[in-house]
């Protein structure tokens, strides 16, 4: 039944060795990506370059201007001295939000009336401009809390609410992407390694050479996987290692089963790469399958989007996803520590998917060989 | 013993496309059978379906009296085959690339280490132990394979085209190997498209639009009544300016055919021609020629029959001038 799988795997891992410059590229490749992922994407938006153009000019209009500054989220670049300028400050792309104050903002507030502050905010870049509208919309509302809390005597707004946030308590965006792109990395790795070992020897005609000698379908089907899971362990304790050292993200969890439910998704992966190798002929096919399975994954897991907000159909489709459960496991047992009672069922549907998929190759891989 | 392959009305389609049609044909234990055809004449396809590669859409066959379908596991244990194109691991030396396939075929490690060491000797390739499968020339590589395919000891070998693309040396070492295997005992089955290989095999089957169209010894091709009729003779003329002494020859009523070999031309005219040749030749300006009798070669047998199988599948029936 497994005929030849010790010969196939002493064979594998020859190739692993005469070729540094792909074992290189897997340890670079993953280090490159986590780095740009992590410290590139902020989907914090802070320090949004603002114009003011403060007709008013009085202490009220500019403590006005400070609250906006003193949130972080706002950085003066520019103080316009006409409407015609402030416009033209956002067109040219200096500043992404316009604040305009009345030249009456002081005298109307102090008798009491409402006043109107425009904001004028640069639409083209939607996460910006959401959050732009948001802080400034709780920063005037704070503001005129606390002028309505001071015309009733009362020295604070009635409710004041103390949020504590129990995981991530920076509220990161790197704790909460790197986890997740532990698990991109590791598809990735895995998948094209495995999809590349089988489909070279059907390029170079080895694979018909084999089917002549006594090597069994699944000896050889295993033989290729097990060299590839070696590296994925490796390259999986790697990119864990650079996450938890170069990004000072902590494991809450326990490492035994971050370990364990690794190893369940690392053979979904394979199982993945066997399937691209039973479909693509070539090397460049392979690449053409091997991308459209991650280019779902990376947009539907969970990654970047939340899933919560996605249509019926996609929402669907997205649970069928292994990386979805693998995200939700990394993040749970990385970043809220949660053990296994806490994550078995995520754990069970991947296990089931990735026997499905395993099986589903095994057969196809059958059937192209003979 | 059984015969070592025995085939009967093999046919292999690739949808409407029949890539070898109801080929029947026995080869002995000890034979060399030389398969030849033009490229895309299905030789591959036979081979793949000899070794269990493939199945055959009808027709079976036998390999050492073993069903080629029912029991293609056992005879991948007692058979050899050196692709068509070379399929050894590049990136491996070939001390690896023997261990591998030693090890593949279940040798035990003893046993292992003697017939590696064996094969390197037989193939000569001692030398290049070290070296990566890619760094070795055409006619190493093909040595690298055959010691490949030799080391579990196969008593049948199925070479798919081993020599084309190596240089005339290193195929005429390549020849002087397989009869020394051959010498031992070992069966072949080798696919080629030089003439001159054909003529050195022991049997030889002759491959054309998917049908065999001939199989048996190079003699018995050469003595068929297609190849020379009952009232023609094969002669050979050396005569000047070959090319336009073909033409004038071409257009005498008693010349069947009469085309370029090399320095010479081979004709195929009537019997108790020969005189009446010359003075025709000596009539056209070509002066005294010398026209000897020639026995056909493997080359006019292939070209008569493929021409007469031409006229054939054309329909029409086969007019004197194209024999
Ligand atoms: N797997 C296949 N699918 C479709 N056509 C094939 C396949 N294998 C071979 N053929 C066709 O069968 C014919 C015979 O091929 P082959 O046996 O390789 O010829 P040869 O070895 O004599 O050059 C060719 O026309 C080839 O295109
Ligand atoms: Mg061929």
């Amino acid at each position: 039944m497994l005929w030849g799988i010790g010969a196939v795997i002493y064979k594998e891992f020859i190739h692993i060795v005469r070729d540094p410059i792909t074992l290189f590229l897997m340890l670079l490749i993953p280090g490159i990506q986590l780095t740009i992922f992590g410290f590139a994407i902020d989907l914090e938006v802070k320090h949004i370059p603002t114009a003011v153009y403060n007709l008013d000019g009085r202490p009220e209009s500019r403590q006005l201007v400070d609250a906006f500054v003193n949130s972080a989220y706002f950085k003066i670049v520019a103080t316009p001295l006409s409407n015609d300028a402030l416009v033209s400050s956002i067109v040219r792309g200096e500043a992404k939000i316009g604040l305009k104050i009345p030249p009456d903002y002081t005298d109307r507030l102090l008798l009491g009336q409402d006043v109107t502050v425009q904001l004028l905010i640069d639409g083209s870049d939607s996460t910006v401009a959401m959050q732009g509208l948001n802080v400034a919309n709780a920063i005037a509302l704070r503001q005129s809390l606390s002028i309505v809390s001071r015309s009733l005597n009362r020295e604070q707004p009635p409710i004041e609410l103390r949020p504590r946030v129990l995981f991530n308590p920076d509220m990161k965006t790197v704790n909460f992407m790197v986890p997740g792109l532990v698990g991109l990395v590791m598809q990735l790795v895995t998948m094209l390694l495995t999809a590349f070992a089988i489909v070279r020897e059907k390029e170079t005609g080895t694979l018909e050479q084999l089917m002549v000698t006594p090597v069994s379908r699944f000896g050889l089907m295993l033989g290729k996987l097990i060299p590839y899971a070696c590296i994925g362990a490796i390259e999986t304790t790697f990119v864990l290692s650079l996450m938890r050292f170069l990004f000072g993200v902590h494991i809450a969890g326990s490492l035994w089963l971050l370990a364990g439910f690794s190893l369940i998704f690392l053979f979904t992966t394979l199982g993945l790469g066997l399937l691209v190798s039973t479909i693509a002929e070539n090397q460049v096919q392979a690449m053409q399958v091997a991308f459209v399975i991650i280019l779902p994954s990376v947009l539907l897991s969970g990654f970047v989007f939340p899933q919560e907000n996605m249509p019926k159909v996609i929402y669907w489709a997205s649970q069928l996803i292994p990386l979805t459960y693998f995200i939700r496991i990394l993040r749970g047992i990385i970043m809220r520590g949660a053990g296994f009672y806490d994550l078995w069922p995520q754990a069970a549907i991947l296990a089931v998917i990735g026997l499905t998929v395993l099986v589903t190759s095994a057969l196809r891989f059958r059937k192209t060989l003979s | 013993m059984p015969p070592a392959i025995v085939a009967r009305g093999l046919t292999r389609r690739f949808g409407h496309f029949t890539a070898v049609n109801d080929v029947s044909l026995q080869i002995e234990e000890g034979d060399i059978y030389g398969f030849l055809g033009p490229n895309g004449s299905g030789k591959t396809t036979l081979i793949r379906m000899l070794c269990g590669l493939l199945r055959p859409s009808s027709g079976s066959a036998t390999v050492m009296g073993l069903d080629t379908v029912k029991e293609s596991e056992q005879i991948k244990r007692a058979i050899g085959y050196m692709s068509q194109q070379f399929s050894l691991y590049r990136d491996l030396t070939v001390l690896e690339n023997l261990k591998f396939y030693a090890r593949i075929y279940g040798l035990r490690r003893s046993r292992a280490r003697r017939r590696i060491e064996d094969v390197i000797g037989i193939v000569g390739i001692g030398d290049y132990r070290g070296h990566l499968a890619r760094e070795l020339s055409g006619g190493w590589r093909q040595r690298l394979a055959l010691a490949c395919s030799l080391v579990h000891e196969p008593r049948l070998m199925f070479l798919d085209e081993p020599t084309a693309g190596i240089d005339p040396v290193a195929r005429r070492e390549l020849w002087n190997l397989l009869f020394d295997l051959a010498g031992q005992g070992v069966t072949f089955f080798v696919t080629t498209h030089y003439m001159d290989e054909a003529e050195r095999c022991s049997h030889i089957g002759y491959i054309y639009f998917s049908n065999l169209i001939v199989s048996g010894t190079p003699n018995e091709l050469k003595q068929l009544p297609e190849v020379t009729p009952r009232e023609a003779v094969r002669l050979e003329i050396r005569a000047p300016r070959l090319a336009s002494a073909m033409r004038a020859l071409n257009s005498f009523d008693y010349v069947l055919d009469a085309t370029i070999f090399a320095d010479s031309l081979h004709v195929l005219a009537q019997t108790n021609t020969e005189e009446r040749l010359q003075r025709d030749l000596a009539r056209e300006g070509f002066g005294e020629v010398q026209v000897i009798r020639i026995p056909p070669s493997l080359e006019d047998v292939f070209v008569t029959l493929t021409r007469k199988r031409d006229t054939d599948r054309a329909g029409t029936t086969a007019p004197a001038e194209a024999l």
